[in-house]
Order: C-alpha cells, then structure tokens, then sequence
C-alpha cells in the first residue's frame, strides 16, 4: 500500500542546521520525501518549520547540511532556482491577487502567448480552457475562468494555488499550513486535494499542527521541536495522542492537558 | 496529461449568469452610463446645436485632450501608481517642444521624438524615486507637479528672454511633413465629398461647415485602443493588473513588477507630452499654465471609468468614457442657459458618485460583505 517503497527520495535533506547570529533555528534536521508520498511536518509555533521550509524551497541556505535533489548533492540560490528544479511551495498568503481572475491568477507571470513580435498577444482561450480543466481535476468547478479569485472560499483558493503550482510542474509540493484559516468542510476539501495531488506521483510535504489533519493524509510525519527532529513515524505506527504529545514537548503537554479535562 | 480529466463543457450544475449581472461586473459600465445620463440630460435641455456634427467635434475635442491623459492616468492607476505631475508636464513637455522648433529650429521629425523621449525620461525618474524609495507615488509626483511648473516658468524666461510664453511655432512648422499628423482637421477631402454629396451641413458657397475631424480626437480613440488591447489581450497587461492589484504577490509569481511600474510612468508622462504637441501646434504657441489642473480631471476621468483608487483594477474604455462626460459638460453648459461655473460643481460631485459606485463594484467582484 505504501507508495513510499517503490520509490527512491526525490529529496532529501541530511543534518540540515541554521543559524541566524546566534540563535539556532535549525540544529540537524534530516528529512526526506518521494514521489507520491505526503510527508507531514508538524511543529508547534516556533519549533522551526518556517525555517526549514524556507530552506527546502531555496528562500535561505543552510549554515550545514546537505541537499540532495533528484539524486545530485543542490545548492540552491534563490527560490526562483528550486521552482525551477521543481520545487514549488504554496505559502499561506497564496501570492494570489483577489481582483483578478481565476484563469489571470493562474497565469500571472508564466502567460502563454499566441502570434509574434508587436501582436504577439495573451492566449486567453488557452488560459481559460487549461484553468478550467486543471480546477476540475481536483474537483472544483468554477462559474467560469473570469470569476474573480476574491470570490472563491479560502478552500478554493487553496486548490487554485496547489493546481497552478502542479501545472507548472512541481514534482515537490510544499503546502504551509494550508489548512490553518479554513473551516471544517474546506479542510476536508483541501485535504481531498492533496490526497489528489499525490496520487498523481507529486511528492507532498505538508506543513500543519493540526495532528488530525496530517493523520487524514500522511504517509510518514516527521516532528520537529525547538530546532530539531523528533524522529520520524510512519502511518500505522503511531496514534494522534502520541503525534500530538511528541509535538508539544510531551511531559508539560500531558499536565496541561490533565488540568484541561483531556479536551486539547 | 492524465487520461482521466474531464471533459471540457458546461457543467449542468452552474447556472449561467445573466446579462445584466456579468455586465454590472465591468469596470466601464459606470462610465458609459454618465455617458448616457448627461447625453440624455443634455438633448432635452441644450441647444439641439449641440449634436450636430460641428457640436459633437466640438465637445469631443477638449475630451480627447484630457483623455489622452485620463487614459495615461488609467494604465498607471491599474499598475497601482499615481502620477500627479502630468498636468505639469504638459507645460515642460510643451517648453521643451516649443524651444526645439523655435528656438533650435528643428524639424518635427526630431523635435517629437525628442519632446516625447525627454517627457518618458522625466517619467523614469519620477519612477525610479517611487520605486527606490519605496514612498507613495502620491506624494513623489505632488512634488514634481510643482517641481515640472517651476521648471516650465523658468525655462520659459530663459527661452524667451522674460515672457512666460513662447510664440511663434506656427511660422516655425510651416510646411513640415510631419505638421498635419498632430495638427489641423483629417480627412478635409472625405468631407468635402460628403459636402458634395449633401450629407453634411455646407456653407452657402458649398464649402463644408465642418472640415475635417480635428487630429485629437484620432489620437485620442487611437491611444484608447492601445490601450485596452495591452491591458486585456498581452501578458503585459495581465503583469500591470496584477503589479496594482498585489505587488508582492506579483513578484513572487515572476512578474517584474518594478519594470511593468517604471514603463507605466513612461507612458503616463509620454501621454502629457502628446497632449503638449498636439495643443502647442494647435495654438501656435506654449505658455507655462498649460496643462493646469488637469492632473486632477484625468484622475477623476480615470476613477469615472472605473480605476480603483487602490490599484489593479479599471479600464482604459471607462477612462475614454470619463472624459467623453468631461468634454460633453464643459461645452454642453454653453450650449444652454446653466451659468458655466457649475461645471465644477460637477466634476466634485462625479467623482464622489463615482467613487462610490466603484466600491460598490469591488465588493461585488471580489465578493466582501
């Protein structure tokens, strides 16, 4: 059942460390994803997922560590460079622009042109046929390619930023915290998406620190606290309860939770 | 491509969306209703004068002067900019060109090219200190409408040893090629035959009333669909929706946003230099207060046509259209018996109304409550 098997790591992150000054954001963290696999990082606030992330994608470099993508030792410098390798992340603020449509929103700054030299022009038809197609893929179906994103629900606007970034050929998805701002019925649908995603060979690494939102799509969960990681789990190795005691730190987390009454 | 997308077509599940509320959703609708109201408003109250052929040229041509720079205005308004200098620049676009005829005695084929890629420098600069400095445009370019009409002033002294005004183009252009294309009436031949023909009103010696359309208004529908065609039918025009509507955004999507900014404020200042050509060679003359003001009526035409004072959204169409409405009030008032001076009674209230209509759009389109 598990795709992870059959597949050797399209990424993979050894002893990763970041410093900023001196503080110690990242302090060895190994990571790895395949093709077809969702990997979840879960982290609570601070434990360095941000950082880590923005290392994976190319935002920041590595005070140590090695990146191996694809099989070759990377070094990437900006992440103008990892979204070409194939390396796409869809961060929380969408980098989407309300006011224009679904299908310009899809394009921005990638458009496909038709004609040459002074008439060469926008290939609206293209844009519209390939958004509308790609959106019902993953199971959303649009009033039209020349609905404005502002009207579509956070969920939506999700699955847009997720298709376009598939469409352009990420073979790695990283999703922060997609799930974060979205209600129960959208995070399903973005989870149904992902889910999607993966089975169409795009290795997912999907940032949450919701332990019942990983559980629902994860293949392995790796969890990082304070800078490093915790250890790696695969499904059906682990239950939410120890996941979420992992994540917070265990001991103070199980105290809180007694004076809680169990309910976090 | 996987094998299991699905079809292309209508989905039975989504109604269609009628007419009217696809139509309540373009930018220039607002416009092309003023257009409608104050036409109404004016065939029952002006002389009916008005909406002859010589009426209609007449109204539309002080309309294609502003628009020009309304439609200017727009692009950037759209790209997420504001310039308030043009109507300044019209005065130093018009020193610059006026001194280069008269003063250098050159002939038009250098005098425009230079007049207009001196104004689109002015324009790069103007750019450069919004886009470096990270300050509002709105308060970079209030600088430079003072800093341009001194310089207008000044230059003008120096040009003609004290006077603020600078005479004697129309001797200086006399017989230039280049003159009848940003000057006079086109197509005198097609209305004489349409004279002939008696289609058109003619004097008693059969000479037509009307002898041509004045260049302008060609320039001014030529600018608009430029234009609109960059804004709808180009990636440039998707990379400015997208520079005004969320920079950051934008830039991290690979548009280059600074590049599409800069151009834009090029354009805009290009734009007033056209205005300064075609009205310098129209009167034979440039004097500093040219262009006065009109800073603030192209932004008006600009948000009557629909520009969202924020950015990303707008339309050059509604901008052509506002200024359409401008040009119609301002004549049409003389055509009745309405004292002139409401005219700016007018544009405060059309711009409010407006605005207000504009937000109302925006809600609509980006769906808030």
């Amino acid at each position: 059942m598990n795709t992870r098997t059959t597949h050797e790591p399209i990424l993979h992150m050894e002893n990763i460390e970041k410093h900023f000054g001196n503080v110690i954001a990242l302090a060895g963290v190994s990571f790895d994803v395949a093709p077809g696999e969702c990997h979840c990082l879960l982290g609570d606030n601070g434990a360095g997922k941000s950082t880590f992330i923005k290392t994976m994608s190319g935002v920041h470099k590595p005070t140590a560590g090695s990146i191996h993508f694809q099989g070759r030792p990377m070094s990437f410098d900006s992440p103008r460079d990892a979204m070409e390798a194939g390396i796409a992340t869809v961060y929380q603020d969408l980098a989407m622009i309300p006011l224009m449509s679904v299908a310009r929103n899809f394009f921005m700054g990638r458009e496909p042109t038709v004609g040459w030299g002074p008439l060469k022009r926008f290939d609206t038809e293209t844009a519209n046929r390939v958004t509308m197609e790609e959106m019902r893929r993953l199971g959303i179906n649009l009033r039209g390619p020349d609905q404005a994103v502002g009207t579509l629900s956070g969920g939506e606007r999700q699955t847009v930023a997720i298709a376009r970034a598939v469409y352009f050929g990420a073979k790695v998805l990283i999703l922060d915290e997609p799930t974060s701002a979205l209600g129960v019925r959208q995070t399903a649908n973005v989870l149904a998406t992902i889910d999607k995603v993966r089975k169409q060979g795009v290795a997912v690494v999907f940032i949450t620190h919701n332990v019942r939102h990983a559980m629902a799509v994860g293949d392995r969960f790796t969890v990082l606290n304070r800078g490093k990681t915790l250890g790696t789990a695969q499904r059906g190795q682990i239950t939410p309860d120890e996941l979420q005691d992992l994540m917070a730190g265990g001991q103070e987390m199980a105290e809180l939770e007694g004076s809680l009454g169990g309910t976090v | 491509m996987p094998a299991d997308s699905a079809p292309t077509g209508a989905d039975e599940r989504l109604k269609t969306e009628p007419f009217l509320a696809r139509l309540m959703k373009r930018p220039e609708l607002g416009a092309i209703a003023g257009v409608v109201l104050v036409t109404v408003f004016f065939l029952i109250v002006a002389d009916p004068a008005m909406f002859t052929l010589a009426g209609v040229l007449n109204f539309l041509s002080p309309a294609a002067q502003l628009g020009i720079l309304a439609i200017g205005a727009a692009m950037l308004m759209v790209g997420g900019e504001f310039d308030l200098s043009v109507g300044s620049m019209v005065a130093f676009a018009g020193l610059v060109f006026g001194a280069c005829v008269v003063t250098f005695g050159m002939p038009l084929i250098l005098a425009i090219p230079l007049t207009l890629a001196f104004a689109a420098l002015c324009g790069a600069f103007n750019g450069q200190i919004v886009l470096k400095t990270g300050l509002p445009s709105f308060i970079v370019t209030l600088a430079f409408l003072f800093i341009y009409r001194g310089l207008s002033l000044v230059g003008l002294k120096w040009a003609t040893d004290g006077s603020t005004q600078l005479r004697g183009v129309r001797d200086a252009v006399e017989g230039d090629v280049l003159a009848p294309l940003f000057s006079g009436d086109a197509f005198p031949g097609l209305f004489v035959m349409l004279a002939e023909a008696g289609l058109i009103d003619t004097f008693k010696n059969g000479m037509p009333k009307v002898q041509g359309i004045p260049v302008e208004i060609l320039w001014f529908i030529a600018v608009a669909l430029v234009a609109t065609y960059i804004l709808l039918k180009t990636a440039a025009g998707n990379w400015i929706f997208a520079s005004g509507g969320d920079a950051t955004a934008a830039s991290n999507s690979g548009v280059p946003v600074r590049r599409v900014k800069l151009t834009l404020f090029m354009f805009t200042a290009a734009c007033a230099a056209l205005v300064a050509i075609i009205t310098v060679l129209d009167s034979g003359s440039t004097d500093a207060r040219r262009g006065f003001q009109k800073e603030f009526e192209a932004i008006i035409a600009a948000v009557i046509g629909g520009c969202l004072l924020t950015g990303g959204y707008g339309s050059a169409i509604g901008a052509f259209f506002g200024a359409i409405i401008f040009g119609m009030v301002l004549i049409g008032l003389t055509y009745t018996n309405i004292d002139q001076d409401w005219y700016l009674v007018f544009l405060g209230g059309m711009l409010l109304i407006a605005v207000l209509f504009n937000n109302m759009i925006r809600k609509r389109v980006t769906g808030e409550r």
